[in-house]
């Protein structure tokens, strides 16, 4: 065994890589419960490329046959009812896991210097992802799969000169059509999946490069010992593996109950509208995205102009890849900064997560209204932090990590 | 080998100009990629113009037809919503249909050819969902309105001639089609006098 591996060495850095990246990857012994989403995040990314690839197998990506072929994956396919489960209620946990993962970025300044390209892999892997999710809702060619496209894809209409013609090259149609369902179909199983695997190389090696950050947001590679190992850190196998350990079976309690017991999530996972067969003549009478895209829509729903209902949505995603150069404090960690930054931050998420309810709500006026002021705290978010960050007080930073 | 200096110009050179062409040659490859998402011809041919027989269509009825895979409604208006359509001209973005949303026949107050007779895209013009009709309970969308069109995925509301109201999110009036009548039962959507 110990002569295959060393023939092995001798042509491919097996033992090298393993030690960089996994056995000798210095991990910052303080790691919390919040440094499970990134190993969580990878194992449903495994889950999602594997149940595609055998939906794939079943799946008929046309107008006549996509609906169809769905219900016999769910009733004729041996299993092929479990493998969409995983797969559908394991978008929705992608975006749970990838939620808290950047939210625990944003707690300990995980996007500061020196980890800012790391922040930013991070934030294209968010915006594939979100892509990716949006061409997979239309595969099944329900009812809201079809409306919620054409609802998408007209908001490129409302670019100024291109708009029109970016939309119809787009849909490859005059409105959402089989065109549109192939390309999206070789875009969702083949064009995103690649490009999100490459990138998520990219986050590690990243990521392994600078180092993880941790609670504390010190660097641990300030003290080391004789031998060049950070006094703070641990070897990532076997501690973080361990722990990982739990974490998953923590996160697959929960994500087995769903797809066993509440696949359809209370109309969350999987909407009602989507088990009726697509039908370009009528739209449905309450259109809504899946929840992890509501935070957004509700922003859009609020602005009354086409055009600026757009530009609030995508700025609103664009003015997360700044934050790394928005934040001007030197103190990494929300632990030893400001009142201000910690306030801050509670109702930016508060506003993120009342988006999302408002986003899956009918829309009212005195909604409307409430919508528009939380998307201007979600704003101030940037505006305040660029501000106060400048000549923020903070609290002593520890010189080694802490346990609390 | 020869012993001469580099000519360190003349590398910058031949490496620019290689990228350059090696670039457009890129460009170019990428024609076809992007090309190939256009409509194709089949997608174009399937716009013909369709025929719609409106004889046996009520006051305030609507019926949908296709064209071009959008829905096209055809509306025969009833006297009273007729009346409605110039009692609210404050409330509207664009009343008198300055916008080119419709064929310069149709650029009128009822926004159509015979009075009472509306046809038009049935798409909304804010993110292309198809607003529901609403016969009667619209007031409960715009006071004092009694009918009109109401949006179901953003709220946008349109009056019976598809004039949206302001404070909306859609920008325009719904959009009519070229259409003609070939006799009082018959009238084709997709095509105008100019072209048919």
């Amino acid at each position: 065994m110990s002569r295959l591996l060393q023939w092995l060495d001798e042509r491919l850095p097996v033992t090298a890589t393993y030690k960089r990246h996994v056995g000798q990857y210095p991990a910052p012994k303080n790691f919390n419960f919040w440094y499970l989403f990134g190993a969580l995040s990878l194992l449903v990314l495994v889950n999602q490329l594997l149940t595609g690839i055998w939906l794939t197998m079943s799946y008929v990506p046309t107008v006549e046959g996509a609906f169809a072929s769905i219900e016999y994956i769910m009733r004729d396919v041996q299993y092929g009812w479990l493998l969409r489960y995983m797969h559908s209620t394991g978008a929705s946990a992608f975006f749970f896991v990838i939620y808290l993962h950047m939210f625990r970025s944003l707690l300990y300044g995980s996007y500061q210097k020196p980890r800012e390209l790391l922040w930013v892999f991070g934030m294209v892997i968010f915006l594939v992802l979100m892509t990716e999710a949006f061409m997979g809702y239309l595969l099944p060619w329900g009812q809201m799969s079809y409306w919620g496209a054409q609802v998408i894809i007209s908001l490129f209409g409302a670019i100024p000169v291109i708009g029109d013609d970016l939309a119809l090259w787009v849909r490859g149609d005059y409105v959402v059509s089989g065109a549109t369902l192939n390309r999206f179909f070789a875009l969702h199983a083949i064009a995103l999946p690649l490009i999100l695997v490459v990138l998520v190389f990219l986050h590690l090696i990243a990521l392994h490069e600078v180092g993880s950050n941790n609670p504390d947001g010190i660097e641990i590679k300030k003290y080391k010992d004789e031998d060049g190992w950070p006094l703070d850190g641990i070897p990532f196998h076997p501690y973080y593996t361990v722990k990982d350990l739990v974490g998953i079976a923590g996160f697959l309690l929960v994500f087995c109950y769903l797809i066993f017991f509440m696949p359809q999530g209370g109309g969350l996972l999987l909407e009602g509208a989507n088990f009726e067969a697509a039908d370009p003549l009528k739209t449905p009478d309450h259109i809504t995205p899946v929840w992890y895209f509501t935070p957004f829509y509700a922003m859009l729903r609020a602005i009354p102009d086409k055009l600026g209902g757009m530009v609030v949505m995508a700025m609103a995603v664009g003015m997360l890849f700044v934050v790394p150069w928005l934040d001007r404090c030197k103190v990494k960690s929300v632990r030893y900064r400001s009142w201000w930054h910690k306030l801050n931050l509670l109702q930016f998420a508060c506003c993120f997560i009342a988006l999302g309810v408002i986003g899956l709500m009918q829309e009212t006026m005195l909604l409307k209204v409430i919508a528009r002021i939380l998307t201007l705290g979600y704003f101030g978010f940037f505006v305040a932090l660029w501000f106060y960050s400048k000549r923020e007080p903070t609290k002593p930073v520890p010189e080694r990590v802490t346990f609390r | 080998m020869s012993d001469a200096a580099t000519d360190n110009g003349r590398r910058r050179f031949l490496a620019i100009t290689t990228a350059a062409v090696g670039g457009a040659g890129v460009a170019a490859a990428s024609i076809p990629f992007i090309k190939s998402w256009n409509p194709t011809l089949r997608v174009k041919a399937a716009g013909l113009p369709v025929e719609v027989n409106i004889s046996k269509l009520e006051p305030g009825q609507m019926i949908r037809v296709e064209w071009r895979g959008k829905p096209i409604w055809v509306v025969r208006r009833t006297q009273e919503m007729l009346q409605d359509l110039g009692l609210h001209n404050d409330k509207l973005r664009d009343p008198l249909s300055l916008e080119p949303q419709q064929p310069a026949y149709a650029t009128n107050t009822t926004r159509s050819i015979k009075p009472d007779v509306f046809i038009a895209v049935g798409i909304c013009t804010h993110l292309g969902c198809s607003p529901v009709y609403q016969r009667d309970g619209f007031s409960g969308q715009m006071e004092g309105i009694a009918a009109g069109f109401l949006c179901p995925c953003h709220g946008s509301g349109f009056d019976m001639a598809g004039r949206v109201f302001q404070g909306q999110p859609a920008p325009l009036n719904l959009v009519i089609p070229p259409h003609r009548y070939l006799d009082d039962e018959r009238v084709i959507i997709g095509v105008d006098e100019e072209i048919g």
